[in-house]
């Protein structure tokens, strides 16, 4: 990313709900026409020139997206067998294909830079590409499939609406897409939740165990805190981020508050607490050490994780391979040359 | 997965209006890369038409000639209404 460095007296200007609309001047190698698009808050398109750095943020963070969607499908995927009735299993199961779907959709998004398929799916096995760190806690009981609904779908969505503006045009439709399916597995969790808070004591319990276990991992789904956040700058500049982390945790954290009590359920954090002149809800301080030894891969469940969904690849190749071959023989009847 | 190719989707969301692009994705053959886009793209009945097409197939004019390739339109304002001065109150014009 060295080498695309602008003039930027606006960077110090970009604080909180600030989008981007400074001017840019490049001062290096970035392509004119792309400058210009920024400029004009018109979208990058996949055949327009853009530069290599601006390509490659874009390749890892639709990819480590797409990842985190395909990820995602197993901790609430074991679920769907013991779901408690037909109701559940027949959303449960809704709601995990839509996050086969968007990790389809992000993938496609990544290829129309340049990525091939195989080659993201590559660097999931091997770990050289990531996936949200939230994925690697375990699924305890029911109420966890309604924690992840409510908190980390709610996380999500707080995330991915700024990206249905993303510069990236491919990118931006991929989000709409994705925004429009989210709030019905955000609604679902609630659900869950509310029926559980509001039965039995040892129901509430359970409900009030996995809102206590999901609280602060969903807070650490924003990233590490604006000062240490190497990426950020430059995708703003890019159009690619419109909001900061702190932001974009800060408004999640004052749209929950609510929709707890109303749940009935308190959050652990002893020093949540509105905060009249800021119009904000105070939380407290985030243990980021946790969140660096998950991303680093020491999660209790990364390399479970990982082997399930190689092992899904793997047990699933005999039908591609039967695809492949019946379409060639295919071709071959109709006298064609196999693509 | 690699070696399969390409296709781009095509939606028609209700009857009246066009197919509109919606994305695209891989699959072996055109009857597959229809299911797998119904599965994909009409989860929620958004469409009740769909078209694949392999996207090597589609001819694009390119980024870079942009303004020399639309250029025979842009010296044409005449081709607007707006364009033409009309007297006040003329009626239906
Ligand atoms: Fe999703
Ligand atoms: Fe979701």
């Amino acid at each position: 990313m060295t080498g695309h460095r602008y003039q930027c007296a606006f960077v110090s200007q970009v604080g909180y709900a600030r989008p981007m609309v400074t001017p840019i001047t490049p001062v290096s190698d970035e392509p004119a026409s792309f400058t210009a698009l920024l400029a004009a808050e018109e979208r990058v398109e996949p055949r327009d020139e853009m530069p290599e750095g601006y390509r490659r943020t874009l390749v890892r963070q639709i990819a480590q997206h797409a990842h985190s969607e395909i990820i995602g499908m197993q901790p609430e995927g074991e679920w769907i067998s013991r779901a408690p009735s037909l109701r559940r299993k027949a959303i449960l199961l809704a709601k995990v294909q839509d996050e086969a779907g968007h990790g389809l959709y992000l993938y496609s998004a990544a290829e129309t830079l340049g990525a091939s398929r195989e080659e993201l799916l590559d660097a999931l096995h091997t770990g050289r590409q990531k996936y949200s760190s939230i994925f690697n806690y375990p699924t305890r009981t029911w109420a966890d499939v309604g924690a992840i609904g409510w908190l980390v779908d709610g996380a999500a969505i707080v995330n991915q609406v700024p990206l249905c503006r993303c510069s990236y045009g491919p990118y931006a439709r991929a989000m709409v897409r994705i925004c429009k399916e989210e709030s019905f597995h955000q609604r679902q969790g609630f659900e869950i939740l509310h029926t559980l808070a509001h039965g039995t004591p040892a129901q509430h319990r359970m409900a009030q165990d996995a809102v206590d276990r999901w609280w602060w991992p969903s807070l650490m789904m924003f990233g590490p805190p604006d000062d240490a956040s190497e990426h950020s700058q430059q995708s703003m500049r890019w159009g690619i981020k419109r909001f900061s982390n702190d932001e974009l945790r800060q408004r999640f954290v004052d749209m929950t508050v609510p929709q707890a009590e109303a749940l009935g359920l308190t959050l652990p954090d002893p020093d949540l607490r509105w905060n009249p002149e800021r119009g904000s809800y105070d939380f407290g301080e985030i243990d980021f050490s946790e969140l660096y030894a998950v991303i680093r891969g020491d999660g209790p469940l990364n390399r479970q994780r990982i082997a399930h969904r190689v092992g899904a690849h793997e047990r699933g190749a005999w039908v591609r391979e039967a695809a492949s071959a019946y379409e060639a023989k295919r071709a071959d009847v109709r006298g064609e040359v196999p693509a | 997965m690699s070696d399969w190719p390409l296709w781009e989707v095509f939606v028609r969301p209700r009857r009246g209006l066009a197919h509109q692009h919606v994305g695209s994705l891989h699959a072996p053959d055109g009857a597959l890369a229809l299911r797998n886009a119904r599965d994909l793209y009409t989860r929620r009945g958004e469409g009740v038409s769909i078209w694949v097409v392999p996207a090597d197939r589609v001819v694009a004019s390119s980024p870079e000639e942009k303004d020399a390739f639309f250029d025979p339109a842009a010296d044409k304002p005449y081709r607007h209404p707006t364009f033409y001065d009309v007297p006040e109150g003329v009626p239906h014009l």
